[in-house]
């Protein structure tokens, strides 16, 4: 398709076009993000309470056995602290999806919605810079960690990279599955507390799986089943330098079925149509 | 000429032929048998009209015509479910990249980043165009220059007047430089001056350079007897073509006068 427009412009879109795309998206996710202080404080605060007061509370109830990727005994703090990762960008995910739904309806999404590039491409972008501010995030909370700590080795912060885009892109898919779903902001708060809390407490999170086995063999099976669970375990891994090719899998293969599902299910018309397309007007 | 008598390529022209059928002659914009429902409420039925380059086109209408939901069709934000609409020619449809491309919108709502500067506001958008970040730019400073903010490009959106933000739309708007400029009640919650400001830089953008515009409003005071104008009220379109000949048609003296007396006998004409 190379037909030529009023302008003379050629109807497609150079690579270079959709790079700039991509990067004026991540830019401004990130702008926004550094621009929000309290948001960033509270991403921030939020596993740093868990690692200073929940770990260290329970460090002495909760013993952790030599399980791989660990190669000795290991303290609390640094069993937990993949979990923590990865529940910075659970929480990142919903809070993205939560803003989608607040853009759609304060008529934000429409400056994206209207931009020529495919909106497939656009929600992917979308995406990624969610993910992008997500590792912001998640690497902050390591350098202050580090004090606590939780040392793994040096190339750890390196290898745990890309293991961290693909968790941050599955939670941020599934945000935006959830988000598609919603008819108004109000409903979120419920989502969030049917999502978040079971998928981080029902996950190798805060503690390993044979230990959950031991107590309820019904709650290791739904731990199995869940994405969230195989996300921590990725970026456990990863932060020592190794695989889990189980987990890659999964995570893999959710991240493709929720990002299909968010961008088929995606529909800007939800939010606009409830208030009239502006507002209130129709 | 009406824009109603222009050429409607998207009308008379098969899917595939769309594309191929840019002429001088091609409207800016064309709407063919546009119909919208919201489940069983219908809030557009069966709308035609065209909006042709460097013309402008005032889109009349209360609260609740329909206008902002055509403009949510015309921008792709809403699915068409009957009829059809061009932007030159292109199906907005079948070829959204090239339609949106041509074309600059600036919706009710404020849709500015608020804890952005205005340069970054700019910068986002030309991005969202594919335009490089060297020539995106020049064309933000050629912009703020234009609209006499050049002094508060490092200034946060948030500290802006709403007039200044409006003019802060209309710019980003025309920054990757369309051929058609859609604005959804532009002036609302604006004062006098600010209104009349606004207004007149969008006719000067039609006459110096040649932008077709489709302007919803329901203010009766921002038509002028050179426009070309739609009426729209319930859904439904009531009149179409230059403002005398809507004003011989409704037998009135005014614009005022003349949506009264057609609105007044569109209702009449629903009453069972």
């Amino acid at each position: 398709m190379s037909s030529t427009t009023v302008d003379g412009k050629q109807s497609g879109f150079s690579f270079s076009e959709y790079m700039t795309c991509l990067n004026g998206i991540v830019w401004r996710e990130a702008l926004r993000f550094l621009h929000q202080r309290e948001r960033f404080i509270s991403a921030l605060v939020r596993p740093l309470v868990w690692l200073f007061i929940f770990a260290a509370g329970f460090r002495q109830v909760l013993g952790i056995s030599i399980i791989p990727p660990y190669e000795t005994y290991i303290l609390y703090e640094v069993y937990i602290a993949p979990g923590l990762m990865a529940m910075i960008q659970l929480f990142n995910g919903m809070q993205s999806s939560l803003s989608m739904v607040y853009d759609r309806e304060m008529g934000n999404m429409r400056t994206l919605l209207v931009s020529p590039l495919p909106r497939g491409y656009l929600l992917f972008c979308k995406l990624l810079a969610g993910t992008a501010v997500s590792l912001l995030q998640v690497y902050a909370f390591l350098a202050i960690a580090w004090f606590w700590d939780i040392t793994p080795p040096a190339i750890g912060y390196l290898t745990v990279l890309p293991a961290l885009i693909l968790s941050g892109l599955m939670l941020g898919s599934l945000g935006m599955l959830i988000s598609s779903g919603i008819k108004q902001l109000e409903n979120f708060a419920g989502v969030m507390n049917f999502v978040i809390f079971p998928m981080f407490f029902a996950s190798s999170a805060l503690y390993p799986l044979w230990r959950v086995q031991e107590g309820s063999p019904m709650l290791y099976y739904v731990c199995q089943w869940n994405p969230f669970t195989h996300a921590v375990e990725l970026i456990r891994f990863a932060f020592y330098g190794q695989v889990n090719w189980i987990s890659l899998a999964v995570v893999g293969g959710c991240t493709l079925a929720f990002m299909i599902g968010a961008i088929f299910a995606y529909d800007p018309s939800r939010g606009l149509a409830r208030r009239g397309p502006a507002g209130g007007e129709t | 000429m009406m824009p109603t008598d222009a050429p409607t390529a998207v009308a008379s022209a098969g899917p595939d032929a769309v594309a191929r059928t840019e002429t001088a002659a091609t409207p800016a914009l064309s709407i063919s048998g546009v119909s919208h429902s919201y489940g069983a409420r219908r809030a557009l039925i069966d709308i035609d009209f065209t909006v042709a380059p460097a013309s402008f086109t005032a889109l009349l209408g209360l609260n609740g015509a329909g206008k902002s939901t055509l403009f949510s069709l015309i921008t792709r934000l809403f699915g068409i479910q009957s009829g059809q609409i061009g932007i030159f020619g292109h199906d907005i449809s079948r070829a959204p990249g090239q339609a949106l491309r041509l074309m600059g919108v600036v919706f009710q709502p404020r849709t500015l980043d608020l804890d952005l500067s205005l340069m970054q506001n700019l910068l986002y958008h030309a991005a969202l165009h594919g335009i490089g970040r060297r020539d995106a730019r020049s064309r933000a400073e050629e912009m703020l220059a234009r609209i006499g903010l050049a002094d508060r490009s490092a200034s946060k959106v948030r500290d802006l007047s709403g007039g200044q933000m409006r003019r802060l739309e209309i710019a980003r708007a025309l920054l990757h430089r369309p051929r058609l400029l859609l604005l959804d009640e532009a002036t609302v919650g604006l004062d006098v001056k600010a209104r009349s400001d606004i207004l007149s830089h969008v006719r000067q953008l039609v006459t110096e350079q040649g932008i077709g515009v489709l302007w919803a409003t329901h203010l009766f005071d921002e038509i002028a007897t050179s426009d070309n104008l739609v009426i729209l009220h319930q859904g439904r379109m009531l009149a179409r073509g230059n403002v005398s000949d809507v004003l011989s048609k409704a037998n009135a003296q005014d614009v005022n006068s003349a949506f009264m007396r057609l609105t007044g006998a569109q209702s009449q004409s629903l009453t069972p």
